[in-house]
């Protein structure tokens, strides 16, 4: 019995002695071997790609890639193309339009969803009901927005057409079908996407502020205005870099949203550089210049996102 | 090379998940079709030839790959026949045929051709995409030709109009539509829609000979020339006759409203017809079909094809069997009938055809024997798509004002061809 418990004791000591040991491996080694096959894929199919794109952008490829090097020629094609303003080059159409449905778009969603989150916010009846339905267009893919909004802003068969139809003869709206006016269109669409999904972002955001600092204020005599204005936007600036990015990308990125507003590119003014890029690189067997594009809207989602990136981190770390 | 390799075998990962079963099952009583009929109307065509290729007794397997244009399925057969998988067959546009023959992926059924005659009840132009060295690869099922205009009848008869004869006439039929309180020109302003449009008025403009010339051959000259440009400014001639919001419209919804009486005329190749008989009308008696004025006799086609690949010996039974049901005369027609199109030989009688198809039928045969029958840049069937993408640009911004004058237009349009070559 007693050689029996010496032997138990024994092997017990010995587990409790390789357990730690062996469980402190996993430990250490785990999160890298789950990690490490996206790590591989991340670091493959985008930096790996990036790079080829690079290199690309450097040749002299049309339909398929090649590897002759042609130095900068496909990068001063591109800025004489920004000066060609007559006839406009595609180029110079896609930067245009990128300005300003970009702009438009990332402003309008900031602004409309704090809006809708502060007014969300203030403790009202049928928040759950009107939360979703806000945050509902993101349910649907940019295709589907865009041909919605495309029939709906058509003057012949939708607004325009209703409105002259309750008596409102002299009502007038057209952008969609002007060349000039279409890429507020896509805008809209774009705004209509996705303010309620910033609006979440939001929303969040402002129930993670501490009730005691509103109380504070609230004690101080600061109006509602101050209040926002003054703490609780601050608070959540963070939430407006999130928003930043997301809406950043999904501007520089959307390609099937003007597509499908616009009716496949009329008069070449609904060019983006997606499109562009796109197009010339898969179409029009200019691969080089495709991929010159795509460097250039890498580096400029950069030296927006870099110093920006670089100020947070350096701002929490202090 | 190597990343076109990698590339393509990542694509072929993602459509073996998709497409898992495709090609497992060899099978010498199977026929497998790679498609992108998958619209009401087209699968009713198709369906014509899935029951023949039944009577043979062979089963048919069904591969579609949804989206108008057959880009995603171009993109699925790439990837199924880099991996040496490829189905029996596959539908396919002209130049895709080319791509693959020139490759070496496509079969030999040159016997089958030879046995039944194919040589010489194909029309020519049409053999050089199906016929590489001499080997038939591709057969083609139907011929669509886009120089037609559509006309409503009823607003034709309350505006009084005849059929127009040439492109000053057709001008004057639709000042009249105008002027009878009508939209003259349905329209739908997207690049391939002007483009399309725009290949009947050089042809109209400048005749079948000029068209050749400069879409055919890309002759500088000719594409430069005052010719040229009066085709230009005869296209910003119609732009006048077009309602205020044509810009962006499908070209269905452009056919409807020549359907509705809202509009006189649609020009738009013969898929328009489809359209028509959707709703229920009849050539002749609710709608009026003619030649563009100006191009009668002449065809500028695009073409339906089925390539057949090289596949192991125990499936070629059924590739031919396949290709002697498409070439079949009555299959022809059956087939075309229900698509809108025309046989792609011309030795099918047109019985079964309503006016336009017969009238389509007799065009092809007369426009083969003249040599007036060339492909469509507008419809990839002139030049490779990088070609008509470069021209669809030109001609959009010319349309929407981008491109201000017809001798801006033509330096344009000889840069953007250069640039894509």
């Amino acid at each position: 019995m007693t050689a029996m418990t010496e032997r138990e004791a024994a092997t017990a000591m010995a587990r409790r002695k390789l357990g730690p040991s062996l469980r402190g491996w996993f430990q250490d080694w785990l999160p890298r071997l789950v990690l490490a096959p996206s790590f591989l894929l991340v670091l493959v199919f985008v930096y790996g790609f990036n790079l080829w794109t690079l290199f690309l952008s450097f040749t002299s490829s049309k339909a398929f890639p090649t590897t002759n090097l042609v130095g900068f020629t496909n990068y001063v094609r591109l800025w004489n193309w920004t000066f060609e303003t007559d006839p406009p080059s595609n180029w110079y159409t896609a930067l245009v339009n990128m300005g300003l449905f970009g702009g438009l778009y990332i402003f309008f969603c900031l602004f409309l969803g704090l809006l809708l989150a502060i007014l969300l916010d203030q403790k009202i009846r049928g928040e759950g009901i009107l939360r979703p339905i806000y945050l509902y267009p993101l349910a649907l893919s940019f295709i589907v927005t865009g041909t919605a909004w495309k029939l709906f802003l058509d003057p012949r068969i939708g607004l325009e057409n209703a409105l002259h139809e309750w008596g409102w003869t002299s009502f007038h709206f057209d952008w969609v079908v002007d060349p000039q006016m279409m890429i507020y269109c896509v805008a809209i669409a774009g705004i209509w996407q996705s303010s309620g999904f910033v609006m979440a972002m939001f929303l969040a955001g402002l129930r993670g502020v501490d009730g005691e600092i509103l109380k504070a204020a609230q004690i101080d005599g600061a109006s509602t205005y101050q209040t926002y204005r003054r703490i609780v936007i601050p608070i959540i600036r963070p939430v407006f870099f999130s928003a930043l990015i997301v809406l950043a990308h999904m501007a520089i990125k959307s390609y099937d949203l003007v597509l499908s507003v616009t009716g496949k590119n009329p008069g070449g003014a609904a060019e983006l550089p997606s499109t562009f890029m796109y197009s010339y690189t898969f179409t029009r067997n200019q691969m080089a210049v495709g991929s010159a594009s795509a460097v250039i809207m890498l580096m400029t989602i950069a030296a927006i996102m870099v110093p920006y990136i670089y100020s947070e981190t350096r701002e929490q770390s202090r | 090379m190597k990343f076109r390799a990698f590339l393509i075998s990542t694509a072929l990962t993602a459509v073996t998940i998709s497409y898992g079963t495709l090609g497992h099952a060899a099978d010498i009583k199977e026929v497998q079709m790679l498609h992108w009929w998958t619209s009401g109307g087209e699968a009713a065509a198709l369906d014509v030839i899935k029951q023949a290729v039944a009577k043979q007794g062979y089963a048919w397997k069904d591969v579609p790959v949804a989206g108008g244009g057959g880009g995603a399925a171009m993109t699925t057969l790439k990837a199924n026949v880099a991996a040496g998988n490829p189905p029996t067959a596959s539908q396919i546009l002209g130049y895709y045929a080319l791509e693959y023959a020139e490759q070496g992926s496509l079969a030999d059924i040159s016997s089958l051709a030879d046995k039944d005659g194919w040589d010489k009840v194909v029309p020519v132009a049409l053999q050089k995409f199906a016929k590489t060295n001499g080997k038939w690869g591709a057969v083609p099922i139907n011929i669509h030709s886009v120089n037609w205009i559509w006309l409503n009848k009823a607003v034709m008869e309350k505006i009084g109009g005849t059929e127009p004869k040439n492109f000053d006439e057709f001008v004057a039929l639709l000042d009249k539509a105008k002027k009878g309180g009508v939209i003259p020109l349905a329209l739908g302003g997207q690049p391939w829609q002007e483009a399309t449009m725009f290949d009947s008025i050089v042809a109209s403009t400048g005749g079948t000979e000029f068209y050749k010339k400069a879409f055919v051959d890309l002759d500088e000259g000719a594409l430069k020339s005052d010719t040229m440009k009066k085709a230009f400014d005869n296209l910003a001639k119609l732009r006048d006759y077009v309602d205020p919001n044509y810009t962006g419209r499908d070209w269905n919804l452009a056919t409807a409203m020549v359907i509705k009486g809202d509009a006189l005329v649609q020009v738009m190749g013969d898929w328009a017809k489809g359209e028509f008989a959707a709703a229920h009308k009849e050539a002749g008696k609710d709608y009026l079909c003619y030649r563009f004025p100006g191009t009668d006799g002449s065809v500028f086609y695009n073409s339906d094809m089925f390539a057949f690949f090289k596949v192991p010996a125990d499936r070629q039974a059924a590739q031919l069997a396949l290709a002697q049901v498409t070439m079949n005369p009555d299959v022809q027609s059956a087939f075309n009938v229900i698509k809108g199109s025309v046989p792609a030989r011309t030795d099918v009688s047109d019985a079964a055809f309503d006016i336009c198809g017969k009238k389509g039928i007799a065009d092809v045969k007369t426009a083969n024997a003249k040599g007036t029958f060339f492909g469509s840049l507008a419809q990839n069937y002139a030049q490779p798509p990088a070609i008509a993408t470069a021209y669809y640009d030109v001609v959009t911004k010319f349309m929407h004002g981008g491109i201000k004058t017809s001798d801006i237009a033509v330096t344009e349009l000889v840069k953007a061809i250069n640039a894509a070559k």
